[in-house]
């Protein structure tokens, strides 16, 4: 008697295990399909016109030079104000946030994490487009530089708590005060993961259009100057995907293979990497 | 001989965990004590109140007094920083700096700056690994990353910092526990040979250990010091029941 | 260090501040009613947020629904049946999904989903399930379950991290306790996820948070109509859309203070749901969460 219950609660469990397998198989098979159909798009359109030119009247060409340009930008830009103090949040939450401050700063970067990006656009837009009386880089930078902030500080504090207290004491025990601890031992062991975080986030908001869509705007030309609306990539991409003309939705799909191409090139070198290292 | 090291009445809590009830206990200059006992007894727990180690712990609080040269180093006033540089610490497991050898042992020297110039750096760091017999070793590969040391050596390597800072007081947490026979015996000689300079509490859990290496002994259960004395009379005659019968190997 | 931290502090303040402050004239114009109000029309100074509201709700149910279910089977296969270098490689190329853009969903939605369910799922529901009223109405593939699917497939990598998260912090002494007695894999599992089971609702709340605020791919493909309407086959609005397709255009004071209040209660919704998942995630990371199964 127990032979036929026993087989049938190992029929069950494979069966489970072929269900469990075939989700993952989906999940895998859905990214392939989105990967290969962006590739299969996006080459029929590429080529250097359009990775250097501006947009040109529909029919007549045209590239997306400017926008690849303003991401670059705002993405520079961003960094330059997010990176450094994000990695200074995080090195202040590791090392003196198990305070009522501290748990109250984490709490807060936890939620402006899971904030709807759209939002900090809104923010942005009321605290300096409005004040501005205009759309700009400037504008747009600091919408992305506010989205990469508590990403990067969360995971600057989770590398720096991977260091080993023993590390700490070892330098503590040598009379170092506790900046110095912080500095020249802790820092330097967590700086690798601390880098992978931040390579992480640039990947992020590079990919980021829904806080550009208000602040930056967009803009035809090739725009060098920060206090003007600039073109970014995601944002061109929008604009030709949601327009009327088949011209225009190639070059959506070629755009996106650059973007794509770009973020996933940043995912998987940090994950060799990080592979190495641990 | 006077006492460099002083502790009265002193007790240790963990939050609402008491660790330590009223200590009292003399160490005296160019002395090896041993501390011996249970794990869990409180041994590492006392030796850490003598650099002020526990304060890193937010819940611990200590009572009572610690003096070191006569000064009560829990008193307000004092500089915890300066205090550690004055009692250097190695710890159980060893824990090199993710940096060069030289860097490793260089790095206390300069923080504290010691040193003045290049040259003085550089014979200060070879002292320092000369006096923990670790120079042979390690001198063709001073730039190389402390990581690549064994484990002894990694050990000694900590020993060497420790030194060049030139402490006047030496911790050591169970320097030896997670290290093989061979790389022990070295450990060992070398705290034979510091006691010449320095004065040295070390905790073992090892009873052989501290026969070898200690003038006096100091067994702690459960919290409590339970008897002091020099180490032939610790191991051939204690005074307390207690203590007999952890040495005897009744329990422990 | 305090100055940046702080940094994140006043970021927050700032946002809540300013968007409270230039959501004022609606407030003060259509009170607690602008949440319940079913007409938009900015022409004549109408704004009912009602349509807004339902299309989100009823999209990121749809993206749950789905999701749920493909993560929980997802994580379930990485942690508990997988060998680890099948599990490696295959959780990184589930993470990839995470990191390609919004815009890119969007843009594969438009011309692959959409054509997709216009030209066959759509026709196969409204074949066989064409007497509910939920798949009645005209099939044009952009729609309510069109944003809902392509926001299933952006939350599901989500979820399945947190929930790959919770189960290995179940102690192997659980899963070695239940083989010992003669489990099989599965009857493991089923002890595993009971000892999770707060913390996979965690990861279900957060799946919702991000649904919730998701913009750009759904702005995309769920046709941008503030109508109410049975039908999944409809076009439908959120409130993260009507922000993204809008507000550029909103010069009127009313108008973008309207947007901006909508844009508020998306704040404050997602501030809740994400505090509640993480509250439900933390228990799990203390073992609180194992009490009621031992």
């Amino acid at each position: 008697m127990s032979e036929a219950i026993h087989n049938r609660r190992k029929f069950v469990s494979s069966i489970m295990t072929t269900v469990t397998a075939a989700c993952a198989i989906f999940a895998i098979a859905v990214l392939i399909l989105i990967l290969s159909y962006i590739a299969y798009r996006g080459i029929a359109a590429i080529n250097w016109e359009f990775i250097v030119s501006t947009p040109k009247p529909v029919g007549e060409g045209g590239g997306i030079g400017n926008a690849i340009a303003g991401s670059a930008m705002m993405t520079l830009l961003a960094s330059l104000i997010g990176l450094p103090i994000g990695i200074g949040a995080g090195v202040y939450l590791a090392e003196f946030g198990d305070k009522w401050y501290g748990n109250t700063i984490r709490f807060l970067s936890d939620t402006l994490i899971g904030v709807p990006s759209i939002i900090v656009g809104i923010f942005i837009y009321t605290l300096i487009v409005l004040p501005m009386q205009r759309q700009s880089g400037l504008a747009g930078a600091i919408a992305l530089a506010i989205i990469m902030i508590p990403i990067v500080a969360r995971t600057t504090e989770e590398m720096i708590r991977l260091v080993p207290k023993s590390m700490r004491e070892g330098a503590l025990a040598l009379g170092a005060p506790q900046w110095r601890v912080t500095w020249d031992i802790v820092m330097p062991a967590a700086a690798s993961g601390i880098a992978t975080g931040a390579m992480l986030s640039i990947a992020r908001i590079s990919g980021e259009t829904a806080p550009l869509l208000f602040t930056a705007l967009n803009s035809r030309f090739y725009n060098w100057y920060y206090d003007k609306p600039m073109s970014s990539l995601t944002v061109q991409i929008y604009n030709f995907a949601t327009g009327p003309f088949e011209v225009e939705h190639q070059m959506a799909w070629a755009a996106t293979l650059i973007l794509v191409g770009l973020i996933l090139v940043i995912n998987i070198i940090v994950r060799i990497f990080t592979r190495k290292k641990f | 001989m006077k006492s460099k090291i002083s502790i009265k009445n002193l007790d240790f809590h963990y939050g609402p965990n008491q660790a330590l009830f009223d200590i009292n206990l003399k160490i005296k200059e160019r002395e090896v004590m041993a501390f011996i006992g249970p794990s869990g007894c409180g041994k590492s727990t006392f030796i850490r109140t003598i650099n002020r180690m526990n304060d890193t712990i937010p819940i611990a609080k200590v009572s009572g007094e610690v003096l070191i040269d006569g000064k009560d180093i829990y008193a307000p006033k004092t500089d915890v920083v300066s205090l550690r540089r004055k009692v250097g610490m190695v710890f159980q497991k060893s824990n090199p700096f993710p940096k060069s050898v030289f860097e490793n042992v260089a790095y206390g020297i300069r923080i504290n700056r010691m040193h003045s110039g290049k040259s003085d750096l550089e014979d200060r760091v070879e002292k320092a690994l000369v006096d923990a017999a670790l120079w042979d070793e390690v001198k063709d590969r001073l730039n190389s990353s402390a990581f690549g040391l064994s484990g002894g050596q990694q050990q000694r390597l900590c020993i060497a910092r420790a030194l060049a800072v030139q402490p006047e007081v030496i911790l050591m947490d169970e320097p030896a526990s997670a290290l093989d026979p061979i790389a022990t015996q070295k450990i060992e000689e070398l705290v034979v040979e510091l006691k010449k300079e320095y004065t040295i509490a070390i905790v073992t859990h090892n009873m052989q250990q501290a026969a070898r290496v200690s003038d006096k002994t100091a067994f702690f259960m459960l919290g409590k010091l339970i008897e002091v004395n020099p180490t032939e009379i610790m191991f051939t005659n204690p005074e307390d029941q207690l203590t007999e019968d952890y040495i005897t190997g009744r329990f422990g | 260090m305090l100055i940046f931290a702080t940094t994140i502090l006043l970021t927050v303040v700032a946002m809540i501040f300013m968007m409270v402050w230039n959501s004022m004239p609606t407030i003060k114009q259509f009170g607690i009613g602008f949440l319940f109000g079913r007409d938009w029309q900015p022409a004549s100074d109408i704004y009912g947020a009602l349509p807004f509201i339902y299309g989100t709700i009823v999209s990121s149910l749809i993206a749950l629904i789905i999701a749920v279910p493909l993560s929980l089977g997802i994580a379930i296969f990485l942690v508990e049946q997988a060998p680890k270098k099948v599990a490696t490689p295959i959780a990184f190329l589930v993470e990839l999904l995470a990191a390609i853009p919004s815009v890119v969903y969007g843009l594969w939605g438009i011309f692959v989903l959409a054509p997709f369910i216009r030209n066959y799922l759509g026709v196969f529901l409204q074949d066989y399930f064409g007497w509910l009223p939920l798949f009645q109405g005209r099939l044009t593939g952009i729609g309510m379950l069109t944003g809902g699917m392509i926001m299933a497939l952006m939350v599901t990598p989500i979820i399945t991290a947190v929930v790959r998260d919770v189960l290995e912090v179940v102690p192997t002494q659980q899963r070695e306790a239940a083989l010992a007695l003669g489990a099989t894999k599965w009857e493991t599992t089923k002890i595993v996820l009971g000892n999770a089971a707060s913390g996979i609702a965690g990861a279900v709340v957060l799946g919702l948070g991000r649904a919730l605020g998701e913009t750009m791919a759904v702005t995309m493909v769920i046709g941008n109509s503030p109508q109410i309407s049975a039908s999944l086959f409809e076009p439908a609005y959120t409130i993260a859309s009507v922000l993204a397709a809008n507000f550029a255009e909103a010069t009127d004071s009313l108008y973008l203070s309207a947007l901006i209040e909508m844009g508020l209660v998306l704040f404050l919704v997602t501030f809740v749901v994400n505090g509640f998942a993480k509250l439900l995630v933390a228990r799990v990371a203390k073992g609180t969460g194992t009490a009621k199964v031992t």
